[in-house]
């Protein structure tokens, strides 16, 4: 059953991967990532982490994504030119991200002691999580709202910044 | 019933997994000509990277690795947010997504 369960979200995954990577439409690689993230949620629940899965639909899945898709249409972003890419990416990228893959399956292959996972054989329930993170870990979570704050700021400055003259998207969507 | 079935799930099989979307994250970040799609494959690969220490805290049964998990999404929601506005800013300068046109870090 789980086995079942694992490749099937395993292939979801995947298969997302790859369709963001082969859709030349922004929208479409955005909805693909949604289902990349939906299926790594299922996946975290299955390594028993559940309140991991609940903040990745509602953080990545949810606020994130639609993030992206808002600013996707607010763009009015259109499908990319494919174009050859630097040389830099031909000769030094594309190698180095073969190497990088084969070092890690070597790795991995080769890592002993390594457990199985049964569905549902340990849990880790958000009462453990919380305990850990408001008692130990205190001070890096308010040091983490202070980052949020601050991202909050940042993006409301760089958005408003030059809003009054927009001379160049107006043109865009004027010679439309 | 097929008794292979109830084996259970070896652990690295969830961390071969996490390597290949991590690798698929780094060719869509070459591949890809679009800013804002280049920024998801970003996304992509921490997601890659949480799956690791998702499958490690199981491992060792600490709940420290999800903690870190935790965090990590707050830095990404936070660099999301601050990435997609420089996106907007961007945009309204060049009135272009393409990254091949926006290669100087002046606006």
């Amino acid at each position: 059953m789980h086995l079942i369960l694992f490749l099937l979200f395993a292939g979801f995954c995947l298969a997302g991967a790859i369709n963001l990577l082969l859709q030349s439409h922004p929208i479409n690689s955005a909805l693909s990532l949604i289902v990349v993230m939906v299926s790594l949620a299922v996946l975290y629940l299955m390594l028993g982490a559940e309140f991991l899965a609940a903040a990745q639909v509602i953080v990545y899945a949810g606020a994130i994504m639609v993030l992206f898709t808002f600013v996707v249409m607010l763009l009015n972003a259109g499908r990319e030119d494919r174009t050859r890419g630097s040389r830099v990416a031909r000769v030094v990228g594309y190698p180095a991200v073969v190497i990088i893959l084969a070092l890690l399956a070597t790795v991995i292959l080769q890592t002993q002691g390594l457990r199985g996972v049964w569905v549902g054989s340990h849990i880790t329930s958000t009462e453990e999580v919380s305990k850990v993170l408001f008692t130990e870990l205190l001070l890096p979570f308010e040091v983490t709202s202070v980052l949020v704050l601050i991202a909050i700021l940042g993006a409301v400055a760089l958005a408003t910044r030059g809003a009054g003259h927009t001379i160049a998207n107006g043109e865009r969507t004027a010679g439309k | 019933m097929n008794p292979y079935l109830h084996q259970p799930i070896p652990l690295e099989w969830y961390l071969l997994l996490s390597a290949t979307l991590f690798v698929l994250g780094v060719v869509g970040f070459l591949i890809k000509r679009n800013l804002i799609t280049v920024f998801m494959s970003i996304e992509l690969m921490l997601n890659a990277v949480n799956l690791s220490f998702v499958t490690f805290a199981h491992q060792w049964d600490a709940v420290k690795g999800q903690i870190f998990v935790f965090f990590v999404m707050m830095v990404a929601a936070a660099e999301a947010a601050v990435g997609l506005a420089i996106i907007i800013a961007v945009f309204r300068a060049r009135a272009t997504l393409a990254v091949d046109r926006i290669d100087l870090m002046k606006l």
